[in-house]
């Protein structure tokens, strides 16, 4: 559905106000029974808010006029991710939402990547991917050795469990996670939604394992957390640095905006649940009205027209399904490369002076969590138990 | 309403979905794994942290104002007073806790109803009330002694770690009347092998008056247990034959 962006007003924001805790805190899904993408746009939507939040945050620190406007939407926006984030249910343990995060980063960046017409960002999206398909079969490990769980319960035999680029390499220099940024004036609009979204899911998990990593017992999961954890605050050094940084405030403003309409929108035309499908549909039409709010702020602020920074109608949206072989291509063509300042190299043109092997081998220096959790695994339907003798 | 052991949508078995999983489980026998081994890392990893790590606490020192107990104590031979303490609190904390589940239960109770041969309200309100009264009855005991009965010692967390995936269980409100009996089921076991112990330990401590008390909880701990039990057990043979009815 392609929406028309000057003519679709949605919900004014005083009619957003109209949240009770009742409303916010809803019947979560079932792990059991609902499609494994339903839990994935759940998750993806809360990290998409959560950057809102924060977005909007550091926004009204640095810009004393337009902390007024900025904290009616962000309350707003806030209310939306406890209604989002409270759909998930209390069966699913920390570990599982676990995998069902690394399930959304590999399937959501799939995604992405092929919707991405930068081949340079394309290529970005691509390098993380592998990284996060290697988290999942490490926490797929953890789940299986740790708690005799099958990670497939959650994963729904959409997505392969296998080792990607290994977590034990992934550990670079700072430096050597910056990337090139688009450039604000030349960019497609779809290049800085796919942009912004990636950043919000990475940020996300991020947060998720830094808070969460310390709820485990076992000495195996509070250091695997640590590792992966790490490799995501890599993700987000990654991610955040292709984003130009010469957009104003207020650019920023309208493409956050625009970035959760979109997403949105893709989640309510896919979505398998009747009654979260209604919520996408609500959460459209509040994003809508915040995409109005500041078009009007920047036309007042910037005395410039909206729609030179975001498109009239929106660009094609994230596909909520399995991308089994794109995957596994990118797998066979991708997983030696490394990345050396903003550049990407196979791993035999890495120079022997590059700051990110020192780095890695100080890092590693007394074990590596992430094969030590995995040695020798081989994902088995039932657990690995399954194929050990009584 | 759906019964949870009606035939549904669920998803989470490798049959859910053939043509996928076949990819998968053929992918994965195909993996190399970047390092060799087996679960044995993880075992390592556990002997080298518990080699390094100290305990999850102590118990608080005596109290100074009765320290006259900590000599009474000694007298009656304990070489170390502050295991029977430890113990007492333990159950303190298990029966505030218990008191608190059938609290649970009970509103689990009042929105589903009940089965045939399950809970009635009075039966579920008198355990509570027991829970409840044992939780008194401990902490008389603690303070009898000059102990702290608020100080969370070792075993009273440990314990209060263990009972946390009952009320999970029991406090969600899509679980059923059966269920969150079963996750009780797992506590009353506890609870009678708790009184028992410590039954025993005052019994060999000399403090007879206070043995008699636990005497007490322990028949009313076996009574729960034994009506927990069949109450799970009723549930699911009916349901097994099919002759499940709700009669609230
Ligand atoms: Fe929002
Ligand atoms: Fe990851
Ligand atoms: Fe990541
Ligand atoms: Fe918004
Ligand atoms: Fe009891």
């Amino acid at each position: 559905m392609a929406l028309d962006l000057t003519k679709e007003t949605g919900v004014a924001l005083d009619a957003q106000e109209d949240f009770t805790w009742r409303d916010m805190v809803r019947e979560p899904i079932s792990k059991l029974n609902d499609d494994a993408f339903t839990r994935l746009r759940i998750i993806l939507m809360n990290g998409v808010e959560m950057e809102a939040n924060r977005f909007q945050h550091a926004f009204a620190r640095m810009n004393a006029p337009m902390r007024a406007d900025l904290a009616r939407v962000r309350r707003i926006e806030t209310h939306q991710q406890v209604l989002v984030n409270w759909l998930l249910p209390a069966d699913q343990s920390p570990l599982e939402t676990t995998i069902a995060y690394e399930q959304v980063a590999i399937e959501v960046t799939a995604s992405l990547a092929l919707l991405e017409p930068d081949p340079y960002i394309a290529q970005v999206l691509r390098f993380g991917l592998l990284e996060d398909f290697d988290h999942l079969y490490r926490y797929s490990a953890l789940m299986d050795r740790m708690e005799g769980k099958d990670a497939n319960a959650i994963l729904q035999s959409y997505t392969d469990v296998l080792p990607g680029r290994p977590t034990v390499v992934e550990h670079r220099y700072p430096t050597d996670d910056l990337r090139e940024p688009y450039d604000r004036t030349t960019a497609s609009p779809i290049t800085k939604l796919v942009s912004l979204t990636i950043m919000a899911g990475e940020q996300q998990t991020q947060n998720y394992y830094q808070n969460i990593g310390p709820l485990f017992a076992d000495p195996a999961a509070r250091l695997l957390y640590a590792e992966i954890a790490h490799i995501e605050e890599q993700h987000v050094t990654q991610y955040e640095s292709m984003i130009d940084p010469h957009e104003t405030w207020m650019e920023k403003w309208l493409l956050h905006e625009c970035t959760e309409v979109w997403n949105y929108l893709a989640c309510m035309e896919q979505e398998s649940n009747a009654r979260i499908k209604a919520i996408w549909e609500r959460m459209v039409a509040y994003e809508l009205g915040h995409l109005n709010h500041v078009m009007d702020l920047f036309r007042r602020v910037e005395n410039r027209d909206p729609f030179e920074i975001i498109p009239t109608s929106l660009p094609e949206g994230i596909k909520y399904m399995s991308h089994r072989d794109y995957v596994r291509q990118v797998l066979k063509n991708e997983v030696h490369l490394r990345s050396v300042g903003t550049q990407f190299v196979p791993v035999g043109e890495v120079p022997p002076d590059s700051p990110s092997i020192a780095y890695n081998r100080q890092i590693n220096s007394a074990g590596s969590p992430s094969q030590t959790v995995a040695a020798g695994y081989v994902y088995t339907p039932g657990t690995e138990l399954a194929k050990k003798a009584a | 309403m759906k019964e949870p052991t009606d035939i549904g949508l669920n998803r989470t078995g490798i049959g859910t979905s053939p043509l996928d999983s076949k990819e998968l489980i053929e992918a994965a026998e195909a993996t190399v794994p970047s390092s060799e081994g087996d679960a044995s890392g993880i075992a390592s990893l556990r002997i080298s942290y518990a080699e390094e790590s100290g305990i999850v606490g102590t118990m608080p020192p005596p109290s100074t104002v009765k320290g006259a107990v900590k000599s009474v104590l000694e007298g009656l031979g304990a070489k170390n007073p502050a295991v029977f303490l430890d113990k007492l609190a333990e159950r303190l904390q298990f029966e505030r806790t218990g008191t608190r589940m059938y609290e649970s239960v009970l509103a689990k109770f009042d929105a589903l109803g009940s089965f045939d041969g399950g809970p009635s309200r009075e039966a579920l309100l008198e355990f509570h009330g027991e829970e409840l009264r044992h939780f008194h009855v401990l902490r008389s005991a603690l303070e009898s002694m000059g102990a702290d009965p608020t100080a969370l010692t070792p075993s009273a967390d440990i314990a209060a770690v263990e009972a946390s995936g009952l009320l999970q269980v029991q406090n969600d409100p899509r679980t059923t009347l059966p269920q969150a009996l079963h996750a009780l089921l797992v506590a009353e076991l506890a609870d009678s092998e708790g009184w028992d112990m410590l039954i025993e330990l005052a019994t060999n401590l000399g403090h007879e008056a206070m043995a008699d008390d636990f005497r007490d909880a322990m028949r009313a701990e076996e009574k729960h247990l034994a009506h927990v039990r069949q109450w799970v057990a009723n549930h699911a043979m009916q349901d097994a034959e099919g002759k499940l009815e709700q009669a609230a």
